[in-house]
């Protein structure tokens, strides 16, 4: 019994059908208490106001967003050293989703910018590197599109993914640096004042975060088994015209 | 080794490979620079280190496409992916020779064309050695880049697309170092950067293209 076994796609989608539908439940269970509570039963910060309620879609989404490129990361290096079909396919099912939790990271954030800071966007390092990384996933999803044969794509993202990476996180610190150099100290990123927050504030914070995982987790694992089951339907296809 | 290169630069030279090309992109751009934004001198300066990156690089871009996409087209990649030379060293002369025919002009041609953005004459030097350092790298992370696209039919705007994000701290560590030299500032750690980036894509991405290029010959 070892992990790979999950790598044949029936035993793939035999075992994760039946757990995608509790991963999902307890997914919305915990996004509704947590963000209910968030947003009405938590009182308002004596600074910022009620705005400051946006935090609990905004870092969990912003989390995902990071965590979801790993998971391509990972998926894509396993893929390449063990050539196992369902982990391409994962790396593949993941990509949106972490393109819309930037989308989402980036949209609330400049929603609380708005009032908070005066202005919707702003250049600095935390925000243009969310930016660049959505560029990146814009750029990978783009290739797995271009690319006709499905193998000859998954070697070619996972190669993009790996090189992508590191100058990920190139640019992250290649943006600290230049903001710094702009003297732009201005624009204050999140988590400095929040971090000292009561428990009152913290665990919705916390619940919304594992909701939001959960909510990758389960969405991923069902794209995973709908790019097995589109697979599987192009090779029935193939073998009716042939 | 030197022969591929001899004959990539002789290809480049003589055939009209885009050789002056990306040169006249480069001043086009910066032409088109004050007609947009306007003419007034002391906004240029402040703009003229960025927007001669920026215009640098997409000159860069504009060529990256021919790096394989010929050889692929007339059967001699093929050719030297079966021959003795390992295809790690074909996709790293494919980046020295892309470098020598876009780079270097282009490094030595941006101090002239800084004089028509009002550059301030501290930046001169430079801009001129953060191109020399940098600019490698944009030819080497581009030869990346047209190695994973050179199997597809219109692969020219996807590779854009691939390629920017990667050029984002080339971009940064350059604008950035010619910056500092304009406002009389050590420029010590951008350029190490710079040099460091450069080094690493030599280093590491000839494997990367290698693998493309064998999966896209597969």
């Amino acid at each position: 019994m070892s992990i790979w076994e999950y790598a044949n796609p029936k035993k793939f989608i035999t075992t994760t059908t039946p757990i995608v539908p509790w991963v999902l439940g307890l997914s919305i269970a915990l996004l509704v208490v947590g963000l209910t509570w968030g947003f009405f039963f938590t009182p308002d910060d004596f600074r910022q106001g009620s705005t400051v309620k946006i935090i609990y879609l905004h870092v969990p989404a912003a989390l995902m967003a990071i965590n979801a490129w790993f998971v391509m990361l990972i998926a894509s290096l396993i893929w390449l050293v063990r050539r196992h079909h369902v982990s391409a396919l994962a790396a593949r099912a993941a990509a949106p989703v972490g393109i819309v939790m930037t989308l989402i990271a980036l949209i609330t954030g400049a929603i609380w910018g708005q009032p908070m800071w005066g202005t919707w966007w702003a250049w600095d390092p935390r925000l243009t590197s969310f930016l660049i990384l959505f560029l990146f996933y814009l750029g990978y999803m783009a290739l797995w599109e271009a690319i006709e044969d499905s193998d000859t794509a998954a070697d070619l993202t996972s190669v993009l993914c790996i090189v992508g990476s590191v100058f990920a996180v190139l640019s992250r610190y290649a943006v600290n640096f230049w903001n710094q150099g702009l003297h732009q100290g201005t624009t204050v990123p999140v988590a400095t004042g929040e971090r000292s927050i009561s428990d009152i504030f913290f665990v919705p914070l916390v619940m919304c975060m594992v909701g939001f995982g959960l909510l990758f987790l389960a969405l991923v694992l069902m794209r995973t088994a709908t790019e097995i089951r589109a697979r599987r339907i192009k090779a029935l296809e193939a073998r009716m015209r042939g | 080794m030197i022969a591929l290169l001899k004959r990539d630069l002789a290809l480049a030279v003589r055939a009209g490979g885009g050789f002056g090309l990306g040169l006249a992109f480069f001043l086009i751009v910066i032409v088109l620079v004050p007609l947009g934004v306007g003419p007034e001198a002391a906004l240029l300066t402040l703009i003229a280190p960025g927007m001669l990156w920026v215009a640098a690089l997409l000159a860069a871009l504009l060529s990256l496409d021919r790096i394989f996409a010929l050889d692929f087209e007339d059967g001699s990649l093929p050719l030297l992916a079966t021959s003795p030379l390992p295809l790690e060293g074909v996709a790293l002369m494919k980046g020295v020779a892309h470098w020598a025919t876009t780079g270097l002009p282009l490094t030595l041609a941006a101090p002239a064309l800084g004089f028509l953005l009002n550059l301030s004459s501290t930046a001169y030097v430079w801009l001129f050695v953060s191109l020399a350092i940098g600019t490698p790298a944009l030819s080497m992370i581009g030869t990346f880049g047209a190695a994973l696209t050179v199997g597809l039919r219109r692969g020219g705007l996807l590779m854009s697309l691939l390629v920017l994000p990667l050029y984002v701290p080339t971009l940064i560590f350059g604008a950035e170092a010619v910056r500092r030299g304009a406002d009389g500032l050590s420029t010590t750690t951008p350029l190490l950067m710079l040099a460091g980036i450069t080094l690493g894509s030599f280093a590491l991405l000839p494997f990367a293209a290698s693998a493309a290029l064998r999966v896209n010959l597969r």
